[in-house]
């Protein structure tokens, strides 16, 4: 997943950054060091919660699914959420808290609008299981799948705007931004803000 | 007792140390001849900066960790979490626990003699702040010539003093555990601290707090005030777990005895604690406790009081905790957020109510032990 990379080119340097679901604190402790930002993550994994502990990273044990509603609009320069919001149980909640208390939001979503996953259940009748959803439907974390379309859509309702997009090819690429896009991306990453 | 010695910190012996100046307290009023006593484990390094500070609640005293007697049946308050390669590592850190100014087990308190009159003080002992214990304990570093603090720690009341100092010597901390605590109390703990001062100070022998001077102990308000306090400190889940509606002998007598295993229970935390503990100690300690309020002197703006913290922070919370529940944490948290301060937050799921900072919970001390060692070398 090329994330990394966009930080890279979206992050300040110096800012203020929440990352929710931020598992290891892997992206945290990079920016640090390349942009030296004051990061935040919320998590609710213990593991990774313990890890970023031992890494030193300001971690705040909390579900989102709770909201952010004990943090005041507009705290962070930038929010993170990657990779997250399809395990959510209440997704248009979260994107309208990121959307609150961030000034620019960064969201990754897998697509589920993919050409493999649209032919593993058309051809198969099974829901999908690949690189990026790699476990059976009754196993997964990710309950709130959705396609770019949908994504997109429902940052039309909540009257969020999207100020840049890139999509990603399953090599983790970022590839051509096209109206094939939905069915070639298995993933993508959003900016966006309210 | 060998293996009890083993995992802990062992035999230990208090320390006392004599503050040269007098102290001017929050109140107004300037004590002078102020004596504390305290324990360490550890040995500070050879760059002074592997110490920390542990801070006591309500009825603690500085004996937090090890023996002072291998007859003693139990050890320190704190041993679960201080001593060799524990939470609080002995073996890297160099641990200092006071008793705090008021106390009533070896440091100045209402049980010691008044140097302007030679008299004991009881209860013209002046009322004072979580302020004065923290610049107490500044000046007790001075004394040990530690400059900062890798970090101050403490539950309940303990973790009221360590966010203090992370607001009064921001350049003295490098960080603090604020445990179990919040930024102010409620006005139910309120209540309940009052409910307590009005048992013992209702109880006959109580005498307007001379009872030393009387050669009487108004031991019933305390107990009864110990008792009060008790069932606040443990969950209801933990109270069912412990006693449910088990009785003593089995059946149920039709009288006023202790019958339900719970009622001898805090009958006899009550005894003990009343055997061991200054009512006059009591007093001070719980106004203390509500008059902490950081935020009140910035128009109750936390995020203002929190302006000039350096230090990372690290708050915990307990899920039964229903004296200091983690909302109270969240509000600490969200603050220290606001304020653009390093914040790490943990809630740990808990039955044991407020109480269970003191146990070694596996998730809690891991925590706490990760948190101290990141970034750290010694």
């Amino acid at each position: 997943m090329n994330i990394e990379l966009m930080l890279d080119e979206w992050v300040q340097e110096n800012t203020k950054i929440l990352d929710l679901g931020c598992g290891d604190g892997t992206i945290l402790s990079n920016l640090k060091v390349s942009k030296n930002i004051k990061g935040f993550g919320i998590e609710i994994d213990r593991k990774n919660i313990q890890k970023c502990l031992e890494k030193g990273i300001n971690i705040i044990e909390h579900n989102i699914d709770a909201g952010l509603k004990n943090i005041s609009g507009n705290s962070f320069d930038m929010v993170i959420m990657s990779q997250t919001i399809q395990t959510l149980k209440n997704p248009s909640l979260a994107l309208e808290e990121i959307t609150r208390v961030g000034k620019r939001c960064v969201v990754t979503i897998p697509n589920f609008g993919h050409w493999k996953a649209r032919l593993a259940l058309l051809v198969r009748g099974k829901m999908p299981v690949t690189k990026s959803l790699s476990e059976s439907w009754y196993q997964t974390q990710n309950i709130h799948l959705c396609t770019i379309k949908d994504f997109e859509n429902l940052c039309s309702e909540l009257s969020i705007s999207i100020e840049e997009r890139k999509f990603l090819n399953s090599n983790g690429n970022i590839g051509f931004h096209s109206i094939w896009a939905n069915l070639l991306s298995s993933s993508a990453i959003y900016k966006i803000y309210k | 007792m060998k293996t009890k010695l083993n995992t802990s910190i062992g035999l230990v012996q208090p320390k006392r140390a004599n503050f040269e100046q007098s102290v001017s307290l929050e109140s107004g009023v300037k004590l002078s001849d102020i004596e504390l006593i305290y324990e360490t484990y550890g040995d500070l390094n050879k760059k002074r900066n592997n110490a920390i500070l542990i801070c006591h609640a309500l009825s603690g005293n500085h004996h937090a960790a090890g023996y002072h007697s291998k007859s003693d049946k139990k050890p320190g308050w704190w041993d679960a979490l201080i001593g060799p390669e524990k939470a609080i590592d002995t073996n890297k850190f160099f641990v200092v626990c006071p008793n705090n100014l008021g106390g009533c087990h070896g440091s100045t308190g209402p049980t010691s003699i008044n140097p302007e009159n030679g008299e004991i003080y009881g209860p013209d002992f002046p009322v004072i702040t979580v302020n004065d214990w923290v610049n107490c304990q500044s000046i007790l570093a001075d004394i040990l010539g530690i400059e900062t603090w890798h970090s101050v720690i403490g539950g309940s009341l303990g973790g009221m003093q360590a966010l203090q100092w992370s607001i009064s010597y921001p350049e003295k901390i490098k960080s603090a555990c604020v445990i179990a605590a919040a930024s102010k109390l409620s006005a139910q703990n309120i209540a309940f601290n009052e409910v307590a001062r009005q048992a013992i100070i209702s109880d006959p022998d109580f005498l307007q707090g001379q009872y030393l001077k009387n050669k009487k102990s108004p031991k019933r308000g305390l107990r009864l005030a110990r008792m009060v306090g008790h069932i606040t400190y443990l969950s209801d889940e933990a109270m069912r777990e412990k006693f449910g509606r088990e009785l003593k002998e089995g059946k149920i007598n039709f009288g006023y005895d202790a019958e339900f295993q719970v009622e001898s229970y805090l009958r006899h935390q009550g005894d003990t604690f009343s055997k061991n503990f200054d009512p006059n100690t009591y007093l001070i300690m719980t106004k203390l406790l509500d008059y902490f309020d950081p935020a009140s002197k910035h128009n109750g703006d936390l995020i203002k009081a929190f302006k000039e913290i350096k230090a990372k922070i690290l708050a915990v919370s307990f899920s039964s905790d229903w004296r200091f529940p983690p909302s109270r944490s969240s509000e600490i948290v969200s603050a220290l957020i606001s304020a653009n301060k390093n914040i790490s937050y943990l809630e740990i799921e808990s039955s044991k109510g407020h109480d269970s900072f003191l146990f070694p919970e596996e998730r809690y001390t891991k925590g706490i032990k990760a948190f101290l060692l990141a970034d750290y070398e010694y």
